[in-house]
């Protein structure tokens, strides 16, 4: 049976949900150049906001008229936080030198862990999200969509394109992008560029809370130590689709998830690899692509080769 | 009306107070008649307290509080008082270490009760061997951390005369769980995937060798990354290999999930996995759909020992919020282990604690001999447990169920 269709779609799927995280680490570093090692801990506040909201809700509740709203619980509590974490933690920092505010995103994400293992209650051990009932959907015989994956598949690239959209046309968007290129003009031509900074903190927070929701909905479960890893993966995601570019964080999660299922799948099947494939090297593998992307593409996939503005 | 409220509470919790101390001092008396005064021997802890292997780290603390609560209430040991000092390793080697020094450091400290997992324990071996401080784990089950590293070969070497187990090993579970599958499940061609820990990858190890000795098919091998969630690709690559079955060496939270995405993937065959899947915890993340997964796990089932019923109405007499979990009767043996041993130094030593207990300790520890609430506690020259009782489980209606108890055979 051949099954690279079904190994494909697991790569691609699972590039989706870090495709959603990587836009908050490509927002906030493009604007200020910040990596926000805290916002792995933003995407598992974001799923247990969306799992508060589901315990609220009557049970018996269908899920369809549940996700809605625990999309919206996860992504007030990970945008409160975000945009908390921006206001009191980075903020302050904001002529610091670099080092400062990196070392402070890292304290953050332990803090914030912390908190959730502390008061969240039970969350000491992992808790159980709701899933979807009912069998993966069979659309040939060697590939199965699992109603979760199909979930991610759509909603991704939904919200990629309403990111899109809303970048280059809106007001708010175009204020984004000057932001970007240089703050200190940006502000002279009366740009909030606070309540820019903000913006994008909180953006990134609302597709963690996306991804976080698609996330349980596939694992059945979440834990307070979730976000250490998938935010790992997705800002390697970033930085192989070129961080600070926001289609670049949805195609560098893309070959990142491909990358890893297919280097599971196929790696050991070259003669003389047997030893070097499997779950086990997977990572390797994904990192292996990611230096050779970046040795020949230093920018990465979709990055624009930027003058360094000292 | 509030400061009334706040009046009465005040008044309550003193009085309470009062009266614990009231007994308090009363035991004392009583217990001090004899030598004065009791002196303070402490039980180190060690287990995962905190992170996703909390569920059972919390049941071995439990356990061992409550072993030496029961001491203390019948005076086990004239003159000695027990108290426990429990650490969290969060399952991480390191932190294992650290906490061991901790536990040296302490010279109240005269025996430690722990860790769970193999990989944690030869991290602590050392700094306990060096201090010559008894340490008992009740769940840490690779043949090396007693046997040493060439055990595969035949040349058994114990490297610490310190450490002692109430679990059974690897050799004898992962034998268990390959008859089992072969012989009574009829199942011929499994996938093996372990999660790259000394338990794990260990387990995995000997399962295949004795599931290919009795004439099964290895379909596959893979293995997964702990704390990692997503392993949807060895999933598919268990199905497409045609597999009847999956052995997983590892622990629940990697387990449960590889379960569930075997199933997911449409592979309907069950995952059976060791003692680190035993815990209701991997029935919770493998999902709706795991009825029939299995695992082995040491001793006969708690709940059917005759031994083990005071154990069971005392534990939840005790009030303790989490349950006594998979390890909850070794780790109460283990600690039983050490009072039984300390009772033997003290009693030696006309009645007070010598100065030179650890050593002492260590060596009364390797003559135990007891009816606990595992069955027969005692060990052999390498430190293992000479029970070789061991149970399959299987997954029913949400719950573990045994299916089958025997004692091992070679």
């Amino acid at each position: 049976m051949n099954e690279l269709p079904q190994q494909l779609a697991n790569g691609l799927a699972l590039g989706a949900l870090y495709g959603l995280i990587a836009i908050g680490y490509t927002m906030v570093y493009g604007i200020v150049q910040l990596i926000n090692f805290a916002h792995g801990e933003i995407f598992m506040i974001g799923g247990f906001g969306a799992l508060t909201a589901y315990i609220a809700l009557p049970s018996g509740t269908s899920l369809l008229v549940a996700i809605p709203l625990m999309i919206v619980g996860g992504a007030i509590a990970s945008v409160g936080v975000a945009t908390a974490a921006e206001r009191f933690a980075y903020r302050p920092l904001r002529g610091a030198p670099r080092l400062a505010p990196l070392i402070t995103a890292i304290g953050l994400s332990i803090v914030l862990q912390q908190l959730v293992w502390g008061f969240y209650p039970d969350a000491k051990k992992p808790r159980s999200f709701p899933e979807f009932p009912g069998e993966s959907f069979k659309l040939f015989d060697n590939l199965y969509l699992q109603r979760a994956d199909l979930f991610v598949l759509v909603l991704a690239p939904l919200c990629m394109l309403a990111l899109g959209i809303f970048v280059a046309k809106s007001r708010s968007g175009r204020a984004m992008q000057a932001t970007a290129q240089d703050p200190d003009t940006a502000k002279l031509m009366g740009i909030n560029t606070d309540r820019i900074i903000v913006m994008a903190f909180a953006i990134g927070a609302a597709f963690a809370a996306v991804g976080a929701v698609a996330y349980g909905l596939d694992k059945g479960q979440i834990n307070f130590e979730m976000g250490f890893i998938l935010g790992l993966k997705a800002f390697t995601a970033a930085v192989l689709g070129g961080i600070g570019n926001i289609y670049g964080a949805m195609v560098g999660g893309v070959v990142l998830g491909l990358a890893e299922a297919l280097s599971i799948a196929y790696i050991e099947e070259i003669p003389g690899m047997q030893q070097l494939g499997g779950g086990a090297w997977a990572n390797v593998w994904a990192f292996v692509l990611l230096i050779v992307v970046l040795l020949v593409r230093p920018q990465g996939l979709l990055g624009e080769r930027v003058a360094d503005r000292a | 009306m509030r400061h009334r409220s706040l009046l009465i509470i005040t008044t309550v919790v003193t009085t309470g107070a009062l009266t614990l101390t009231a007994c308090g001092s009363r035991d004392d008396s009583k217990g001090g008649s004899d030598s004065g005064k009791k002196t303070t021997v402490v039980i180190g802890v060690d287990a995962p307290l905190t992170g996703s292997l909390s569920a059972l780290g919390q049941g071995i603390k439990n356990s061992v509080d409550l072993a030496a609560k029961t001491a203390n209430k019948n005076n086990e040991v004239p003159g000695v008082e027990f108290k426990i000092e429990a650490l969290d390793d969060q399952a991480v080697p390191a932190s294992g270490q650290a906490n061991a020094t901790k536990l040296v450091g302490n010279k109240d400290v005269l025996g430690v009760v722990g860790p769970l997992n193999s990989g944690v324990s030869q991290s602590m071996q050392g700094v306990f061997g060096k201090a010559d401080l008894a340490q008992v784990s009740p769940a840490n089950t690779n043949p090396a951390l007693s046997q040493g590293d060439k055990w595969g070969k035949g040349e058994k070497a114990r490297p610490f005369k310190t450490y002692f187990r109430t679990a059974t090993t690897d050799v004898i579970q992962g034998k268990f769980a390959a008859q089992y599958l072969y012989n009574d499940a009829k199942k011929k061609k499994v996938y093996v995937v372990d999660d790259k820990q000394t338990y794990g990858a260990g387990l995995a190890a000997i399962f295949s060798a004795e599931f290919k000795r009795l004439g099964g098919t290895i379909a596959g091998t893979d293995h997964v990354t702990v704390k990692e969630t997503d392993f949807s690709s060895t999933a598919d690559k268990v199905k497409a290999s045609g597999a009847d079955s999956v052995y997983f060496g590892g622990q629940y939270p990697e387990g449960g999930l590889l379960s569930d995405q075997v199933k997911k993937a449409g592979a309907k065959i069950p995952t059976m996995g060791g003692d680190g899947i035993y815990d209701p915890a991997f029935i919770k993340a493998s999902g709706v759909a795991n009825d029939g997964d299995l695992s082995t796990s040491v001793g006969y089932p708690v709940e059917k020992l005759p031994t083990a019923k005071k154990f069971l109405t005392d534990y939840q007499a005790g009030g303790y919020k989490d349950p006594y979990g998979a390890y909850g009767g070794y780790s109460y043996d283990a600690a039983w282990a050490l009072v039984q041993a300390i009772k033997t130094v003290v009693a030696d030593n006309d009645g007070k604690v010598p100065a030179d207990a650890r050593a002492k300790v260590v060596e009364a520890l390797a003559k135990v001999s007891f009816d606990g609430v595992t069955g027969k506690v005692a060990f052999d020259e390498f430190g293992d447990t000479t029970n070789k009782q061991l149970t399959v489980y299987a997954v029913k209606g949400g719950a573990w169920a045994d299916v089958k108890s025997a004692t091992f055979e070679d």
